[in-house]
């Protein structure tokens, strides 16, 4: 099961890592307005930049390392990777250091900001640490190059397990399989069979299978039929990012990654944006929906409510937004109106 | 290019191969239309049994293809059920000896026009798609490994191919993932964006696209994405395109069996792709007159099918466009 310990009475440590670029105020933008609803909930605070070990391995700074193997639960900014810097992204070192194999992506329609979309409500499953990503590639002859796909049984079954208990937790009907089976009848097949096991021991839970392309064909016409998808890595990214376009994008798309025995980091999937980091003017909805499904993977769902219906009253008032949400106001001030709602709330 | 020559009396022969679903009656439809505007293309017929294990019927196919050059068809299901060894029989005329077709174009004329109450999202003007990859796999225990493999020569092909018609229709753009060929285009915008970044870009804001050249499996995904966007599988034809070889189907290749032998699927988009081949065949009078009442019955005298809202079956848009075709005048066989 995803929820790790109870966590419904006491105050519980969280690492938060506010990263790089306008990370630090969305980070102090959701500490104000969990101060303001009480949730019960205390940061413990970590940088974190790749270093070199010892064998000349990259890894994360050991404080950091060692306060999420204490807490299991983690809150992110978006961390900037410097491209020539030559070490990995440090998303995937994060997601590589506590083998966190499920990127979870609720995606809802939020009411006051207009899209095309209405009534979107639906979650994206990614396998995170295979498939298409597995990052085997050569070179065969000059101007041939070969990129592998690896699936294998274990990450397939225990993506699609996940992919059903999250249904089965967050009173969700539906799960569907997002495969390419037609073509890539080997890979696709076997991650195909397994959701199909997990189906069986999940019978509560309806199951269907769908092509990738038919999936994004009937996402973009209709996408209010789809609830869970589950799916291999590559798929999931496309479509995670389709999902997160049909609500507004990903300045307002929360992220959760899952990995064993209940470790798990929340994060923005925005990027740092250098252009307006430091200027009071970055939108802090992503970060705060994502420790919004934080509060809920430790089961403090009264928490969650609270804060989630004031973040979303604000954006349906339309008074108090970001710039990039239609307004003129500061981040302090959309921040001050939420936690004013928060405190209307109770 | 040039087509394939004709043959006695200034006739193509075509080979049409029906597919399942409602490939079949698409198609009769196709023959039908063509044959009432006296278009000079005969269709020599290859079925396909997707059912059967052989891959006699298949091979048949490709050297019909091979024969005449040039194709339409329809889906041909692929039973994912069937054992790893099966092979998608479209995909094996498409990468057969590799030569079949390895790029896949699908324009989309200003689909505003076209369906005004359909495409609740923005409109979008029109895209090309382009395609290459030849997939492979082989199964240890436990695990798979499934290879993409991308060579320089057919990705400089395809970047080429997707830019000599954007100059050629005066479009502003063209969107891929690969840089090199650009440098030959003047006047033609030229950028990069990553897959994941596209899909949310298109949902959004999908008038900011003209051109798109991509791999294989991301032509898949984005092209899906267009289709719904501008109103569905039945709107939207699409190409593949070879050196020597092209097969004209609808664009999101789907099988449709749920809708097939019920009078009810929406024949916009093969018959577009028939007009792609009469224009491949250099005829291309037919296909504007053609392609003329399409649209027209689409937009003007708005007779619809029940996946764009309306109750119109097949056969009366059929009829409701050759009306069309003869209130244009030219010499058509009796309705
Ligand atoms: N949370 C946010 N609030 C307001 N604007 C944002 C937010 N996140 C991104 N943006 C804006 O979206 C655009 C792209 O942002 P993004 O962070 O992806 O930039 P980037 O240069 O790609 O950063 P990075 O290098 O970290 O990926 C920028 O104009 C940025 O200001
Ligand atoms: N030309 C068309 N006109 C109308 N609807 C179509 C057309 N082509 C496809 N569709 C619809 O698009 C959807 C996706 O088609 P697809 O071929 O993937 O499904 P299918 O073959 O019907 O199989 P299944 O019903 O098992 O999904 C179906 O609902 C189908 O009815
Ligand atoms: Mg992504
Ligand atoms: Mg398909």
């Amino acid at each position: 099961s995803p929820q790790p310990r109870t966590y419904v009475r006491g105050i519980h440590t969280v690492t938060l890592i506010p990263g790089d670029g306008i990370g630090p105020e969305i980070s102090s933008a959701v500490m104000k307005i969990f101060e303001a609803a009480k949730a019960p909930i205390q940061w413990e605070e970590r940088n974190v930049t790749a270093i070199k070990g010892p064998g000349g391995k990259w890894m994360i700074p050991p404080d950091a390392k060692e306060s999420m193997d204490r807490n299991k639960i983690g809150l992110k900014g978006p961390l900037k990777t410097p491209i020539a810097a030559g070490h990995p992204s440090m998303n995937l070192l994060l997601r590589k250091t506590f083998d966190l194999y499920a990127n979870v992506r609720p995606c809802v329609s939020i009411e006051g900001y207009k899209t095309p979309y209405t009534d979107v409500n639906l979650v994206t499953i990614r396998e995170n640490t295979e498939g298409e990503y597995s990052g085997i590639e050569h070179v065969i002859v000059d101007g041939v190059v070969q990129s592998i796909k690896l699936i294998t049984e274990q990450a397939s079954q225990r993506i699609a397990e996940y992919a059903f208990e999250y249904a089965r937790n967050n009173q969700r009907a539906s799960v569907t399989a997002v495969h390419k089976a037609n073509i890539m009848r080997m890979s696709d097949g076997l991650f195909l069979r397994k959701c199909r096991e997990a189906a069986e021991k999940h019978k509560d839970v309806k199951f269907t299978e769908m092509y990738l392309d038919t999936v994004c064909l009937n996402m973009v016409q209709d996408p209010t039929q789809f609830d869970v998808l589950v799916m291999p890595n590559l798929y999931g990214d496309i479509l995670s990012d389709l999902c997160a376009g049909l609500i507004g994008g990903l300045g307002v798309t929360p992220s959760g990654n899952i990995g064993a025995n209940g470790v798990a980091i929340f994060e923005s999937v925005h990027g740092t944006a250098p252009d307006i980091a430091g200027k009071d003017m970055a939108n802090p909805t992503a970060l705060l929906l994502s420790a919004v499904m934080m509060l809920r993977h430790m089961g403090l769902h009264g928490h969650a409510k609270k804060i989630e219906a004031a973040c979303f009253d604000i954006i349906r008032d339309k008074k108090v937004l970001t710039k990039d949400l239609g307004g003129n106001s500061k981040c302090s001030e959309f921040t001050e109106a939420i936690c004013q709602r928060v405190l209307d709330l109770d | 290019y040039t087509p394939p020559p004709a043959r006695y009396g200034g006739r193509h022969t075509v080979t049409l191969i029906p597919g399942d679903g409602i490939g079949p009656e698409l198609s009769k439809h196709v023959c039908e239309l063509f044959r009432f505007c006296c278009v000079p293309v005969d269709f020599e017929v290859v079925n396909v049994d997707s059912t059967k294990d052989s891959e006699d019927d298949i091979n048949n196919a490709i050297m019909a293809i091979r024969r005449n050059g040039v194709a339409l068809k329809g889906n041909i299901e692929t039973n994912h059920n069937l054992p790893p060894s099966y092979k998608s029989r479209n995909n094996l005329l498409r990468t057969h000896s590799g030569s079949v077709c390895q790029c896949d174009a699908l324009p989309v004329s200003t689909r505003s026009e076209v369906t005004p109450d359909q495409h609740r999202h923005h409109h979008h003007q029109g895209e090309h798609r382009g395609r290459v990859q030849q997939p492979g796999a082989r199964e240890r225990t436990g695990s798979v490994e499934c290879l993409k493999i991308i060579t320089r020569t057919k990705s400089l092909r395809i970047a080429d191919y997707a830019l000599k018609p954007a100059r050629a229709q005066g479009r502003r753009r063209v969107t891929a993932c690969c840089k090199e060929v650009a440098s030959g285009y003047p006047g033609i915008t030229f950028d990069s964006m990553i897959v994941d970044n596209t899909t949310m870009q298109l949902v959004s804001r999908p008038q900011q696209f003209d051109v798109m050249v991509m791999p294989n499996l991301y032509g898949n995904v984005v092209s899906n994405v267009c289709a719904g966007l501008v109103g569905g599988p039945g709107l939207v034809p699409g190409a593949n395109y070879g050196t020597d070889y092209a097969v004209f189907e609808a664009g999101t290749r789907n099988t449709g069996k749920s809708i097939a032998n019920t009078n009810t699927a929406n024949p916009t988009a093969m018959l577009l792709a028939s007009c792609l081949l009469l224009d491949h065949l250099k005829l291309h009078a037919y296909a504007s007159m053609l392609r003329r009442a399409i649209l027209c019955t689409v937009t003007e005298t708005r007779l619809h099918t029940a996946d764009l809202g309306g109750h119109g079956s097949t056969s009366e848009v059929v009829r409701a466009i050759m009306s069309a075709v003869q209130s244009t005048g030219p010499r058509t066989l009796s309705i």
